[in-house]
Parts: structure tokens; sequence; C-alpha cells
């Protein structure tokens, strides 16, 4: 029993940064930006998540502080590919540099110092309840937000009129703008969700997934989470199914290595990637849906005067 | 006009040129480093060494380092422009940058070249590595002696001989203690990705291991043990911060010595190429304090830390077996280095398949 819980919980924690990158991400591109800064942004919500939490004493404000600057940076990519129109691949490239250069200039001090851990949310009677109490009631909140956020977004992008809004800026901005639709501002919200959201999934990763601050730690989950918003193909409930999958496999490739069963590591450790990019590719096989979800404008600059 | 320029020019010449001789006076000894020096651990303890070398030699001798350097090419510009900036000693402190170092070294036949972890030499480049086994073998001990459960939990980077005698090594060490002693082996294929080492750490508690040691390079699993009452090994420094109830001890890389030994050599013109392969001997490889573990255990490890120091005992000394049952080291008999470095198989005792 005790085995099965820490394997479930362990998955939860790696799958959690993922899936809050990537739907933050999915909004982005919902409204047709491709913002391919994902790392550079996470990586400074970690860095600012654990110095405001290790020198406040507080995680919720190490929280608040790794949400504000990933949105932060994403306002840097918002003015230049929305206000001065320059190439969206080469600036969120460039974002991704500039984020993990300067974390680990402002983090430098930082380094080898344990930080604040980010605690589990307080459940008296319930979180105690053997096998699922620990489950279900024993995370902390950035985990209870990136499901409810998944629902939301799910949610507001297909059941409102703010979720039309974002699809048809995506879809098609000519028509959103002829329809008196502010494209750019739409555009300036949706990439300041995206990296909102990548803020606390970097402040995830520096606060309750390790309690510590280290050059690089994002270590390639940025882009995870990019390619899983992709093969995801924009859907929101497939984001998380992705994410947990990738997440699952993940931790059972570790798993099955501590049991000693004789399967090369070299392979489990490349089976997230191709398990999940199978999966979704499986799911998303209905090559109508998969045209109908993917956002047509997606890179395209867009300007008003046009 | 152009007679004035022409006289300024001329002073600023002279200025730089009065400026250089005390300059050049000085060695100037350079470092490439793999990660950033923030990383607390490998390029970290690389970079305490260069700091005591500029404490011990001090005017004599001027550092300056490059972090962050990706295997391959960039290395191979890293190196040449510190070669080109009048570096007299270079030191190049990961496996990958081997060739690059070789490369870099036949175009600056002046430049004295050591490279880290390595086994190419040439006549400027010099290689030099620290037995960290001797360390684990000490951790493997102590190991046997404080687990509960019998199992500990090794979280791996890559299946190379490095890591791999390190495992032999510890497995032995516990054997001596336990000889069912348990070790569950974990490569998560990545020498820093914390979380993954958070995430493997969490793994191996969850199946019963109550002892974890590690050959990646970030402290969290260290932080995971603190957390879930278990028992830890540091690994390249010393990481009781993250772990004040959970480290035992920690092997410490401490290059000081031979950067100081190999820098006074430069000085005093009598550098050679050599292949340098010191453990707690030489101070290389030292123990941080023995920790969070009963009085007994603790004198039983300085003792054997004692016995290794002074050569009485070897850590892979016969007869040692391999995982199938076959002779490696007959009895009697200690291993040979070269076998020690190509190392490939596990000793009898590991679970699982070591991947190739």
């Amino acid at each position: 029993m005790y085995a099965a819980e820490a394997v479930i919980l362990t998955i939860i924690t790696a799958s959690t940064p993922l899936l809050l990158a990537a739907i933050g991400e999915l909004v982005t591109e919902r409204a047709g930006v491709l913002n391919l800064g994902v790392e550079g942004m996470m990586i400074m919500g970690a860095v600012c998540g654990f110095i405001a939490a290790f020198l406040s004493g507080s995680a919720m404000f190490g929280v608040l502080a790794g949400l504000s600057a990933g949105v932060a940076m994403s306002m840097i990519f918002a003015f230049l590919t929305q206000t001065l129109m320059t190439s969206q691949m080469a600036t969120g490239l460039a974002l991704t540099l500039f984020g993990l250069g300067l974390s680990g200039l402002i983090g430098e001090s930082f380094t080898g110092q344990p930080g604040v851990k980010l605690a589990a949310l307080a459940m008296p009677s319930l979180s105690t309840i053997p096998f699922l109490g620990p489950v279900l009631f024993g995370h902390d909140i950035l985990v209870y937000l990136s499901l409810g956020l998944t629902a939301a977004v799910a949610y507001v992008l297909f059941r409102t009129r703010l979720g039309l809004i974002i699809i048809a800026v995506g879809g098609n901005h000519h028509s959103a703008h002829a329809l008196g639709y502010n494209v750019i501002r739409v555009r300036y919200a949706c990439i300041a969700f995206g990296g909102a959201c990548s803020g606390l999934a970097g402040t995830y990763l520096s606060l309750a997934y390790t309690s510590q601050w280290i050059e690089n730690m994002s270590a390639g989950r940025g882009w995870i989470a990019l390619a899983l918003v992709v093969f995801a193909t924009w859907m929101p409930k497939r984001v998380l199914i992705g994410a947990y999958l990738f997440g699952t496999v993940w931790i059972m490739g570790l798993y099955v290595q501590g049991l000693g069963v004789p399967i090369p590591s070299q392979l489990l450790s490349s089976l997230p990637y191709l398990v999940t990019i199978a999966a979704l590719i499986i799911i998303s096989g209905n090559r109508m849906i998969t045209k109908v979800n993917t956002p047509a404008c997606i890179g395209q600059p867009f300007s008003p005067e046009r | 006009m152009k007679n004035l320029l022409g006289s300024v020019a001329l002073a600023l010449t002279i200025i730089v040129t009065l400026g250089t001789p005390s300059a050049a006076d000085k060695l100037k000894v350079g470092f490439i480093y793999v990660g950033p020096i923030g990383d607390h651990g490998w390029s970290y303890q690389h970079d305490q060494g260069r700091l005591a070398v500029e404490k011990e030699l001090g005017d004599k001798v001027e550092t300056v380092f490059v972090e962050k350097v990706a295997y391959g090419p960039d290395a191979e510009r890293a190196i040449t422009r510190l070669a080109r900036q009048n570096a007299g000693l270079i030191f190049t402190t990961s496996f990958g940058f081997m060739k690059p170092t070789l490369k870099v070294a036949e175009k600056f036949p002046k430049v004295k070249f050591e490279h880290a972890t390595g086994y190419k030499r040439s006549k400027n480049v010099a290689s030099y590595n620290a037995r960290f086994y001797e360390g684990r073998y000490i951790n493997g001990q102590i190991a046997a002696k404080m687990s509960k459960s019998g199992i500990a939990g090794y979280i791996a980077s890559f299946p190379i001989p490095e890591v791999v005698m390190g495992i032999n090594s510890f497995i032995l060490g516990a054997q001596t203690i336990n000889p069912d002693f348990k070790l569950k082996v974990v490569w998560v294929n990545s020498w820093f990705d914390p979380g993954k080492e958070a995430d493997a750490a969490k793994v191996l508690i969850g199946q019963g291991a109550d002892i974890l040691t590690q050959h990646t390079d970030s402290t969290a699993a260290m932080q995971i043990a603190n957390e879930k009452g278990v028992y830890a090994f540091g690994q390249a420094s010393d990481m009781i911060k993250f772990g004040p109830k959970a480290q035992l001890t920690a092997i410490i890389n401490n290059w000081a010595p031979y950067y100081i030994e190999r820098t006074k050599a430069v000085l005093n013109g009598n550098w050679k190429s050599v292949a340098s392969w010191k453990g707690l001997t030489a101070g290389t490889v030292k123990m941080a304090a023995y920790t969070n573990m009963p009085e007994d255990v603790a004198k039983m490890a300085a003792d054997t830390e004692a016995k290794i120091t002074n050569g009485t005992l070897h850590p892979f000394a016969g007869p040692i077996y391999k995982q199938d049952g076959t002779l490696a080291v007959p009895a009697g008999k200690n291993i040979d280095d070269g076998p020690l470095l190509g190392m490939n198989w596990y000793v009898k005792g590991v679970d699982g398949q070591l991947p190739k």
C-alpha cells in the first residue's frame, strides 16, 4: 500500500509543472501566438519564486513572485512580437536564452541554500484517511490549481463568449478585427496568462518539487510542455492526459529499474516521450477535428492597419 | 594634429608595453568548467580549487575561468581563447573535454594542459582524476550498519566505468558488514536534473531503501531524504545544509592540493605530463564529518578511512566475484588500475542489469 501511494504521489509531482506550463501555452497558442520562451519564463519563475520565499520566509509570497516573474517575462515577449512585430519564433527562442542567463545571474548567491518548502494545504480529517487521504487531499495549492486551471480553460474556451473571441483571434485575426475585436489586446492578455502559468510551473520546481534553487533546474521541462500542447492538438483535456501520461511513464521507468527489471535504462528514459507522442497521435486520429482545433493564424504577426 | 594623435598613440603603446611585463611575470592559469560554478557540486568544487591556487600563490599567478562550456566545438573555442590570452596552464575539468584539449594542445606546444577524468595524454597534456571509490567503500560500510531494511538506493547517472566502480565499491564495503545487503540502482541518464533526481529518490524510498546515495550532481536527493526521514550520503561537496538530519557523511572532491602542486611545477619549470589518480592519501578525496550515526559506527568509518589512507586496505581487494559468479580478482591480490578504469561489470550482490 505504501509503495503504491508513494508512486502516485511522485507521479503527481512530476506531472504538475508540465501541466501548468502546457495549459498556459495552450491559451497563448489558441490566440494565435507561438511563444517558444516557456523554458525561459519557467526558470525565471523558479528563481524569483525561490528568492522571494527565501527572503520573506513565506512560500505563498514566493508563489506570487514566481507568477509575476512569468508575467513580466511574457510581457517582454508580447511587446516585441505584438507591438514591434518581431518574429515570434526568434523572439521566443531569445526569451528562453535570456531567461536561462538572467536567472543564473540573479540566483547566483542563492545556490546552495536550502529554501522554503511549499507545504500541503491543511485539510484536517480528510488527509488522514488511509491511502485516499494523501493521494487526494495531501497536496500543495499548485497541484489543485493546475487541475482547476485546466478545467477552467476548457470551460472558458468552449463554453463562453470570451473563449469564442480567443479562438476567433487565433483562427482568423483579420475577421476578428473586422468584427471589432482588439486582436492585439486579446493576444497580450493570452500571452500574459501563458507567462503566469509558466511562472507558476517554475515556482513549483523551486518550492515544491525540490525546495532549492540551482541554475538550469528546469532541465528542458518547458520544451516538453510546448510539445505537449501541439500533440494534444490544443485541447485542454488532452493536455491533461498527456502531462499525466508523461509523468506516469517517467516515474514508472524509475520504478521498474528499482525493482531490477532488465530493461535498458536508456530505453526507459526515452519511453515517456515515445509513449506520450504515440498516445496523443492516436487520440488525435480524426484529421477533421485536428484541423478545426489548430489555430490557423499561429505564429503570424497581425497589424491592424493592413 | 596628425602628429599629436601620433604621439598620443605612441604614449599609449608605451604605457601598454610598460604595463605588460609585470602581468607577463605572472603565470596565467585557466579553468574550463562544464557546469555553472553555482551547481554546488562538480564544477563548484573545481572552482574551490582555483580559489585555493590564488590564495596559496598570491601575486605569482592570475586565474581565469570559463563556466558552462558545452562539449564539442564550443569547448575547443573556449580552450583556444584561453591559450591565446597567454595562459600558461589550462585545466579542462570534464571528461567530454578530452578531444578538444588534445587538439588545442597540439597548436600551443608551449602551453601546459591538464585534463580531468580522461585517459589520453600527450607531451603537454597531463590527465588527473580522483579515487572517489575509496570514499564509496566507507559509505557502503556505514550504510550496512545504519540501514534497518538492509536496502540502499543508488541514483546513478550514466553507465561509464567511473560510475560503475563507485557502485561496486559501495556494495563491496556494505558486504563486509552485511553479506546480504541489497542495492537498488536507478539510472536517471543525466548528470544534472534536480527534479528527476528527486523523483528517483522518492521511488527508491517507496521501494524500501532507507539509505540513499548518488552519482549525480544536485542536492535534490539529500533534501528528499531529510524530508522523508531516511539517511543519505553527500556527493562532490558537503551537503549537510540540505540534510541536517539525513547526511551521514559526504565524499568531497578536493582538487586544491593537486592544482597548487601542478601550478607550482609550472612556476618552477619542472612540469611533466603525468597521469595522476590520487585519493584519500593525497587529500584529493576527503570525507565530511561522520554525522547522524552512533559513535561506534563513526569509529568504524574513521578506522576504514585510516586504513585506506595508509594503504593497508584496498576497496577492490580479492577475492572479487562478478555478478555472474566468475572470479574477477583472485584472493590476496588487489585489482590493477587498468581493469578498474575500464570497469563494465557489476560485482556479485548488485541487483539488476548494467545498461550497456
